[in-house]
């Protein structure tokens, strides 16, 4: 499956704080942490983001806490995936878990900007960038986690191996 | 084949002989914790799956204490949650209030948690058990629920790094500093991924709340866990708190490491890491005239009996500048108890500083001393990311408790030595 969509860029080190503050973790809701997502960032990002935008950041994404309401609130304001050079290693776990796609191009960073016309290919793992036209390949998904996506999940993977 | 301390707790919990960093194990583990702002979600999975028991009803830990006492009703919602689950699962360690204190200090202090175990929790400073000897990781609400069903988790075996710390601190020179030095030193991703194993004189020189206050920030270098060997240190902290058997574990003289850094901590002063990251640190010599509105002494980072001791030695005899809020929050009831009966918080009082119940509060920006636009606070806490304490336009510097106590006297960022 090809995803499509513009790109909101941010840079290095954008930690789970800005992502979503704290004081919105009275919630499990999806649509109600999107419309605070990257509020510590940009405010109006919840209200400028069209369903299926992409974001591109460089490197250590989601770096911070543990809270699974960052990619709730990434997922929930409409974002398709992330792409970014690397991710901080719990947020990379719980995207999986929650179900956001993510990438990781460690060159992808360097010449998207906000407002190109991206697409990923989630097979593949290939990037362009329409607008540039730019070309990348993202690191394939561990053949652990792409299981634990054809599960549906890790509590679906879990919930089926305790039957099988 | 030779393995370090993180490969063998592993490997045991994994049912191997040995395991290999980049290898993927199904783990056993001895405690799954979560607190209120991460097991709500937790417990609608586990209800979700029909699950009809817990693995193990003492091997879950459920602490409220992020917005607790209840903030607001959300919050108190979220209590509720944990309150229901752990009647109605038999779980034994959910703490009212009046129990509760911050997660990552409370478990060590009720003996909940051994050398040689494995730990996981629904919070990124999980990592600070890894001062006992064991091995603990901050995941996901989600594996919680997970673990909380099959008793298991995923992982993929760190491989290790190896930080040794070589000679004697100066004055005023605690784990916070040897931690935020580091940090400094590599950055917040310089051990992404990896298990930061700490040995050398230095660490076997830090008294059991020194080596939580460092390994608890291991994650600020993007770690998946940070190590102690387990030692006398050790044997006595666990000795005084449960009588449970435990197996200690310790790296193979030729295990193989990563990376490699060794420190001279003769050289570290007080650090302070300036906004908005904990690398971005510097000499508190080195920090200039930095005026501040608050600051906090708490957190599962430093708010323990010898975390207060040592603001109360500085601010003994001193009141705090005028334009400054002194907040202390003992991470526990225990050490609440504790510092009143030896006077410490009659010092921080007569200070004109306030003495806040157990809560991580201020440190995530939920309650309990939120600094407003343009306000800069010193604090013992792990995160000074933007917003992290309060309005997007604020700021927090990382400090050690004395470093804190001074500067709350002194209205400025600042040392004991400039009292």
């Amino acid at each position: 499956m090809i995803l499509e969509g513009a790109v909101w860029k941010f840079g290095d080190n954008v930690d789970t704080d800005v992502i979503i503050p704290a004081t919105y973790l009275v919630t499990t809701d999806y649509r109600e942490l999107g419309k605070h997502c990257m509020e510590g960032l940009d405010p109006s990002f919840s209200e400028k983001v069209r369903p299926g935008d992409i974001i591109v950041a460089g490197k250590n994404f989601g770096c911070g806490s543990s809270r699974e309401h960052a990619p709730m609130a990434i997922k929930g304001a409409g974002v398709s995936c992330v792409v970014a050079e690397s991710f901080a290693r719990i947020f990379f776990r719980n995207a999986f878990n929650m179900g956001l796609a993510i990438f990781e191009a460690p060159d992808a960073s360097e010449t998207i900007q906000t407002g190109d016309q991206l697409s990923v290919n989630q097979d593949t793992g290939e990037i362009i960038d329409h607008t540039r036209g730019g070309r990348f390949l993202a690191s394939p998904i561990p053949p652990f986690m792409q299981g634990l996506i054809e599960a549906g999940g890790l509590m679906s993977y879990v919930l089926k191996q305790k039957q099988g | 084949m030779p393995q370090t301390i993180t490969e063998k707790i592993l490997a045991a919990h994994a049912g191997r002989a040995s395991v290999e960093p980049g290898e993927l194990v199904t783990v056993q583990i001895d405690m799954a914790l979560a607190n209120d702002i991460t097991a709500p979600i937790a417990i609608e999975l586990f209800e979700e799956s029909e699950t009809p028991s817990v693995f193990h009803q003492e091997k879950i830990a459920l602490v409220p204490d992020h917005f607790v006492p209840n903030k607001d009703v959300r919050s108190a919602m979220q209590v509720q949650i944990m309150r229901r689950f752990a009647k109605k699962y038999g779980i034994k360690h959910f703490f009212e209030l009046g129990q509760m204190g911050i997660e990552h200090v409370l478990l060590p202090e009720q003996g909940l948690v051994l050398p040689g175990e494995v730990v996981i929790g629904a919070d990124s400073h999980t990592c600070t058990y890894g001062a006992l000897g064991a091995f603990a990781t901050g995941l996901g609400s989600t594996d919680i629920a997970a673990a909380m069903i099959t008793g298991e988790v995923w992982l993929k075996v760190p491989a290790s790094m190896k930080l040794t710390y070589q000679g004697q601190r100066r004055k005023w020179v605690t784990g916070k500093d040897l931690i935020l030095y580091t940090i400094g030193d590599v950055g917040v991703d310089g051990a992404r991924y990896k298990a930061m194993e700490f040995v050398g004189e230095a660490i076997e020189a830090l008294s059991m709340s020194d080596r939580m206050t460092m390994a608890n920030m291991a994650i600020e270098a993007g770690a998946k866990s940070g190590i102690m060997a387990p030692d006398q240190v050790t044997q006595d902290y666990v000795r005084e708190r449960s009588r449970r058997a435990f197996q200690p574990y310790h790296s193979d003289p030729d295990a193989a490491y990563d990376q490699e850094r060794v420190y001279d901590v003769s050289e570290i002063e007080p650090q302070v890491a300036f906004p908005h990251l904990p690398e971005n640190t510097r000499p508190v010599s080195e920090a200039g005239t930095i005026s501040i509105d608050q600051a906090v002494i708490g957190s599962c980072t430093n708010g323990r009996i010898e975390d207060l001791r040592l603001a109360a030695q500085v601010l003994k005899g001193h009141t705090i500048a005028k334009h400054v809020r002194l907040i202390v929050i003992p991470a526990t009831p225990s050490i609440y108890r504790q510092a009143l009966a030896e006077g410490l918080l009659d010092i921080f009082l007569a200070a004109q500083g306030i003495v806040s119940p157990p809560t991580c509060g201020p440190c995530l920006g939920g309650f309990m001393g939120i600094l407003g636009p343009g306000e800069r606070a010193v604090a013992t806490t792990n995160r000074n990311f933007v917003g992290r304490m309060g309005h997007s336009t604020s700021e927090v510097y990382l400090a050690n408790p004395a470093v804190a106590a001074a500067s709350a006297v002194l209205g400025r960022i600042g040392s004991p030595e400039g009292l």
